[in-house]
């Protein structure tokens, strides 16, 4: 198992995210596509990882291992001390809304849903939003800069500002892992740089385990693992924070 | 929460979604319209019998229950009246004569109307009730029973004298007649009609030049019996059929469908209304298959980020069921602010029933045409959020 030590004082942290030996295979036969092959990853609470790779690599299949969306040809996903692979469809589906948190390239946003509704949304999932739920709607969405945004449609909001209602959204319930699939990919670099470094703030300040899939290497200044993937395996993981910072620079 | 999704994409679409249901409140419009002609042409049709004081209707043999071409005489009338477990006989003749009056009392001239003049012996089947004025007395009293629609379109009342213009032989004839009581609708071929004793009315038919003058013998077209025990009717039926030779006795409800063109009618508007209900299903099953593919992506976030299909398919019902209901609702308000504003003479009729089934059948069409939408929504792979088709 590929491991390693986290370098923002996460050390001591609980597992969030555990993979054995996943692999997933697409087809069958002559057809058959090695996706992702034997990965094997461990994320604590509080720790913010780069999924990254060229296109092909396997990053967004493993991704949607990990959100439970795709059962792995083998191997095991273990989020929060419990093993995803094995349960049922209306299982996983039920610990998505619970433990998982998502924000996605695009189309994020219910468009009928104002963004503190959309933020809402993932509470009243699971039970009713009482004024707890909808104080701490407020609170996030104002701390990403949306206060005044509150009950703006998507569409009246700008693409930076939908994903950070996104990212509000995702982290909302208080999950255990949070799942990012290149969330930054419609932004500017200015808009992407300040839509990453809130996420990667919000991940560290609330404990929660982050993943996110990206292209950008410069965005990878506020993560604090890089995992790089090829041919649907785990290449290499920086871990050194000299070594992420130089790579983000483009050194 | 599919109730919540629902209502807050209704209300934030509301320009769409009440395009939607003013597509419905269309067809609600068309159905009802449908399937009020259905019911007023019926009516028209057979109102006068399907309101009969009779348990059976006797026919002349062999004439495939066509009132006109029946002929029953006077003393085949007395064989029928003497068979064991008759009540009560009345002889039906049927005719069509034109009401010619002079102007109202308020100087407007009334324009001809073309009624059918029924032939009934007083007091005997065939003579309807009256809901005001008297029944008819006298055997050859120049007196006359309308009905409500008589009444309606020319304005007589109980009292009134009114002139019914018939040909006999080549020339035109009036005789007046007076109004001694106003029945309920009792329409009989399409068109209100007028209920004269049987005497009277053999006086005023309409005759040609071979049989104008006296007549040897007197006929009807039908013979309205009335039985001792009406549960007896399949029993009385043959009883008659076997003493009574020359004879056809059938109830009141084979009588009406049997009418010459009724069920050919029927049949045609209940097509028309069936083809409506059909465009409804495909109308909404379209729309809401269009907006579900729009929706796909929205969908597979929502079920990405642990939305079950359960939420989504009843979201999708909800909704299909809120903009059915509210395009029925307009539909069955307009219908019936139309239908008040309706002459008297277009023969729409609305019966609790038939509105009922209406309104029920289109309420039903909303859910079935979008069953294939939201199987769809329910097929959506939470993948696509990823861009990942499995």
């Amino acid at each position: 198992m590929m491991d390693s030590a986290a370098t923002n004082g996460t050390s001591n942290a609980p597992i969030a995210l555990e993979t054995n030996g996943v692999t997933k295979i697409y087809g069958s036969g002559d057809n058959q596509v090695v996706a992702v092959n034997q990965v094997s990853i461990r994320v604590l609470a509080g720790e913010f990882v780069a999924l990254v790779g060229p296109s092909g690599s396997g990053k967004t299949t493993l991704l949607a291992v990990l959100a439970g969306l795709l059962r792995p040809t083998s191997g095991s996903v273990w989020i929060d001390g419990q093993e995803l692979s094995r349960m049922s469809d209306g299982q996983r589906t039920r610990f998505r809304r619970e433990k998982i948190g998502f924000t996605f390239q695009a189309n994020n946003l219910v468009p009928y849903l104002t963004a503190l509704e959309n933020v809402e949304l993932m509470v009243r999932l699971t039970g009713a939003c009482k004024s707890e739920c909808r104080e701490r709607s407020v609170e996030l969405l104002t701390r990403l800069g949306l206060g005044d945004r509150l009950h703006y449609l998507p569409r009246q909001l700008s693409g930076g500002q939908q994903q950070r209602v996104a990212i509000a959204r995702a982290l909302i319930h208080s999950p255990a892992v949070v799942l990012a699939d290149e969330p930054t990919a419609s932004l500017d670099s200015e808009r992407a740089f300040q839509v990453v470094e809130t996420f990667a703030n919000l991940i560290h300040l609330e404990r929660r385990a982050g993943i996110m899939v990206t292209h950008d290497m410069r965005l990878c200044r506020f993560v604090d693992r890089i995992v790089r993937m090829r041919d649907g395996q785990v290449a290499h993981i920086i871990t050194d924070r000299a070594e992420i910072d130089a790579l983000a620079k483009g050194e | 929460m599919g109730a919540y999704l629902a209502f807050k994409e209704l209300w934030r679409n509301k320009g769409r979604f009440l395009l939607v249901s003013m597509v419905i409140a269309l067809i609600t419009m068309l159905v009802l319209f449908v399937a009020g002609l259905a019911e007023g042409l019926g009516l028209g049709n057979i109102e006068y019998l399907s309101k009969l004081n009779a348990d059976l209707l006797v026919y002349q043999k062999d004439t495939e229950l066509s009132i006109a071409a029946s002929r029953i005489g006077l003393s085949r009338l007395n064989d029928i009246r003497r068979v064991e477990g008759v009540k009560a006989v009345g002889p039906l003749a049927f005719h069509r004569v034109t009401i010619v009056s002079g102007p109202t009392m308020l100087g407007i001239a009334r324009r001809p109307l073309d009624v059918t003049m029924i032939r009934v012996e007083p007091g005997q089947p065939g003579e309807p009730p009256v809901v005001s004025g008297e029944q008819l007395k006298n055997t050859r009293g120049k007196d006359a029973i309308i009905d409500r629609n008589v009444a309606l379109r020319t304005g007589y009342g109980v009292g009134d004298v009114f002139t019914v213009k018939v040909i006999q032989g080549t020339k035109e004839q009036f005789y007046p007649l007076k109004v001694v009581g106003v029945t309920d609708g009792r329409q009989y071929s399409i068109q209100p009609s007028i209920i004269v004793p049987y005497l009277t009315g053999e006086e005023i038919r309409p005759k040609s030049e071979v049989e104008f003058g006296p007549r040897a013998d007197l006929d009807c077209n039908v013979v309205a019996v009335q039985l001792v025990n009406p549960a007896e009717r399949n029993f009385m039926k043959e009883r008659l059929e076997s003493l009574v030779s020359g004879i056809e006795a059938v109830d009141i409800p084979t009588a009406y469908q049997a009418t010459p063109g009724y069920a050919a009618q029927q049949g045609t508007l209940n097509t028309q209304r069936y083809f409506a209900l059909l465009i409804g299903v495909l109308v909404l099953g379209g729309f809401f298959q269009i907006q579900t593919l729009q929706k796909v992506p929205q969908i597979g976030v929502l079920k990405a980020i642990g939305v079950s299909n359960l939420t989504i398919a009843s979201a999708a019902m909800f909704q299909i069921v809120m903009v059915t209901c509210l395009g029925v609702f307009l539909g069955g308000a307009l219908t019936l602010m139309l239908s008040l504003a309706l002459p008297p003479v277009v023969p729409i009729s609305f019966t609790g029933s038939q509105v009922g089934l209406a309104l029920g059948s289109l309420l039903v069409i909303g859910p079935l045409g979008g069953l294939v939408s939201v199987r769809y929504s329910l097929r959506v792979e939470p993948l696509v959020a990823l861009g990942l088709n499995q």
